[in-house]
């Protein structure tokens, strides 16, 4: 639009829109009005039809392609008690991800409707291969892994891993590949949110049941995961600015604050739980508090997957986000 | 012919069809003659066989209706203007805002001034058939397509209803429908266009609102109205989604406005998600390689 068109306009701006959306109270309405025009507080973008499936669906993808990967390095790492657990989770990631797909849709004819074709400027048709890819590479290596205790990583495995990292992280390319401001927004932190909280949910779902003697990388990588979770979503929020509100506030922000609670609380059950930590205790309450950890990491996870989930409801749903993101856009642009 | 037809090119039209490829076609809806009669809404149900979807009284002026979907594929907007009491029309924002303020202040109420103080805007929303669909490159089963004549349709058996279409559109004019799960939408009535007929709201329209051609013509006549429009004192006209520089490649079907394209429930400055998938799948990529890196790391260092 030319500049002169606008700056024609602005004299002419001076009508009091209709903004009826919502009731306000009398001392609202005596705010002079510095909201972007709406109308009538309708949303401009659509939020998303998704079901609780999704977000139940980004964790248990997380989950899987996350363990997929730390059951290759531990196979690798010659740790095989490590390796069985680990690969028993992603074998039920992998399990559980296509049927929560499948409800969401309907029934299962849909989910073939996806390969029928390769698309790459779908994230959504690209996640169908690499989920279909990856599953079939994590049954494998989880049967071959469960039939041989001694056996070593092999092309199965590698496979598995190098399918089940795009797993953890496509997700949240889904989401960013949108046009819903706080999501889209959001493009570059979202894929290391999403990868830090499924390598917690992988390491948490290990610890639940591996022996004391194997558990130390998938320690270490919890509360390494736990830290880089916390630290990319408060970078992430910050350079989002006003767009942040959308996961600090309503359902999004509970879910946010539970997962944060979960993650940091599993991280330090997981450092307390260490056999090096200085406070003596006994080895059975020292695996407790492993345990307890695991539980609170793939808790936390879950909730970490839902409050980016409600966000992008609550962006949606609030059309001076919209309007705000573009005419910051166009400004940026040169102030066309 | 050749010359205007690359003007116009989408990344799926006409190449793709070489000897079918028609004409690109779409809308040029020109608000400014708009009666908000909604002859076209209801032409365009009847003729699509769209079910019925909400009815009853909205409390936002003559819009019962409320917003594109997948039961509405032509929607009219109706946007009451108006000034304060006591206010001349081209004050200065700040003493409008100022003005309104008082108002409320003095009488709890919000009056405004009858007569030149008001004006009414009315529009009929649309599919904006993107040359670069958000929807379509979105579409993971490849239902939506684009059609000999460069619109944008979805192909009801194929479409699974995953819902990624609804998010994709900067425009929020995809919706799921309820009873089936599955995505509906403007087709431009394809089926008439086959039959070398007008869409249904184009023809019912009464005013020549909704103008239906071929899409460079349009855009000539929208130019000349435009002009027209400020040489008669209304500098306020401008046009919205004819630019095929703008974040969509330009609109399939785009709009004559009378005020910002927000207060319509448009989106200012709409972008297809595709432009930056680039950076979407670099920082995807980004972070799977990191994580493979962490877990590895993971495993080094003293043995427990």
């Amino acid at each position: 639009m030319s500049g002169d068109v606008h700056d024609s306009v602005s004299g002419e701006g001076t009508y009091v829109h209709g903004d009826r959306g919502k009731p306000r109270s009398r001392e609202e309405r005596m705010v002079p009005r510095e909201q972007p025009t709406t109308y009538y507080g309708r949303p401009i973008v659509k939020p998303p039809v998704w079901k609780p499936e999704i977000p139940f669906y980004f964790f248990f993808g997380g989950l899987a392609g996350a363990s997929a990967v730390l059951a290759a390095a531990a196979t690798f790492a010659g740790r095989p008690a490590l390796a069985r657990r680990a690969w028993a989770g992603a074998f039920v990631g992998v399990t559980v991800s296509p049927v929560l797909l499948i409800k969401d849709l309907g029934k299962p004819s849909r989910f073939l409707n996806m390969l029928r074709v390769f698309k790459i400027t779908s994230p959504m048709n690209v996640g169908a291969w690499i989920l279909l890819a990856n599953g079939g590479a994590t049954t494998l290596a989880a049967g071959l892994n469960l039939l041989d205790e001694d056996r070593r990583a092999g092309a199965p495995e590698v496979l598995a891993a190098v399918l089940g990292a795009p797993l953890a992280t496509y997700t949240a390319a889904l989401v960013t590949h949108s046009a819903i401001p706080a999501w889209s927004e959001a493009r570059t932190e979202m894929p290391f949110v999403f990868a830090a909280s499924a390598t917690a949910s992988a390491a948490g779902a290990a610890m639940l049941t591996v022996p004391a003697d194997e558990a130390e990388p998938a320690r270490r990588l919890g509360v390494l995961a736990a830290v880089a979770e916390e630290g990319i979503t408060a970078l992430m929020h910050k350079r989002l600015g006003p767009l942040a509100s959308s996961y600090e506030k309503g359902t999004a922000g509970k879910f946010q604050k539970a997962a944060r609670a979960c993650t940091l609380g599993g991280a330090a059950a997981f450092v307390a739980g260490d056999p090096h930590f200085p406070i003596p205790m006994s080895n059975r309450r020292r695996s407790l508090l492993s345990m307890a950890g695991g539980a609170l990491l793939l808790a936390g996870s879950v909730c970490k997957r839902w409050s980016v989930f409600k966000a992008g409801f609550q962006s949606a749903e609030d059309p001076t986000q919209t309007v705000r993101a573009q005419r910051a856009q166009m400004n940026g642009d040169g102030g066309a | 012919m050749a010359g205007r037809v690359l003007d116009l090119e989408t990344p799926a039209w006409p190449d793709t069809y070489g000897e079918e490829a028609r004409p690109r076609v779409g809308f040029f809806t020109d608000t400014s003659v708009c009666i908000g009669c909604k002859a076209c809404e209801v032409a365009c149900k009847e003729w699509n066989k769209v079910p019925e979807d909400n009815q009853g009284f909205s409390g936002e002026s003559y819009d019962n209706s409320g917003e594109l979907g997948a039961d509405r594929w032509r929607h009219v907007a109706f946007i009451e203007q108006k000034l304060p009491v006591g206010v001349e029309s081209g004050a200065p924002d700040d003493l409008v805002a100022e003005a309104a303020r008082q108002n409320l202040l003095e009488q709890g109420l919000d009056p405004h001034r009858d007569e030149d103080g008001f004006r009414w805007l009315m529009s009929s929303d649309v599919c904006k058939h993107c040359t670069e669909a958000g929807c379509l490159d979105a579409c993971p089963t490849g239902s939506i397509f684009r059609t000999e004549f460069g619109t944008v349709v979805v192909q009801e058996d194929i479409c699974n209803g995953c819902g990624y279409c609804v998010v994709s559109c900067p425009f929020g004019v995809l919706d799921q429908r309820e009873d089936d799960g599955r995505v509906w939408k403007c087709t431009l009535c394809y089926d008439r266009l086959q039959g070398d007929m007008e869409p249904a709201c184009a023809q019912a329209c009464p005013t020549d609102s909704i103008q239906f051609g071929e899409l460079d013509e349009l855009r000539e006549r929208a130019a000349e109205r435009v002009e027209l429009l400020h040489e008669r004192g209304r500098g306020e006209a401008r046009l919205y989604g004819e630019d095929p520089d703008d974040g969509v490649g330009g609109f399939g079907a785009f709009f004559l406005l009378l005020d910002e394209p927000e207060t319509y429930r448009l989106p200012p400055d709409p972008v297809v998600p595709t432009r930056y998938a680039g950076s979407v799948w670099k920082a995807a990529g980004a972070a799977a390689v990191t994580m493979v890196a962490g877990i590895a790391a993971g495993f080094l260092g003293r043995r427990g």
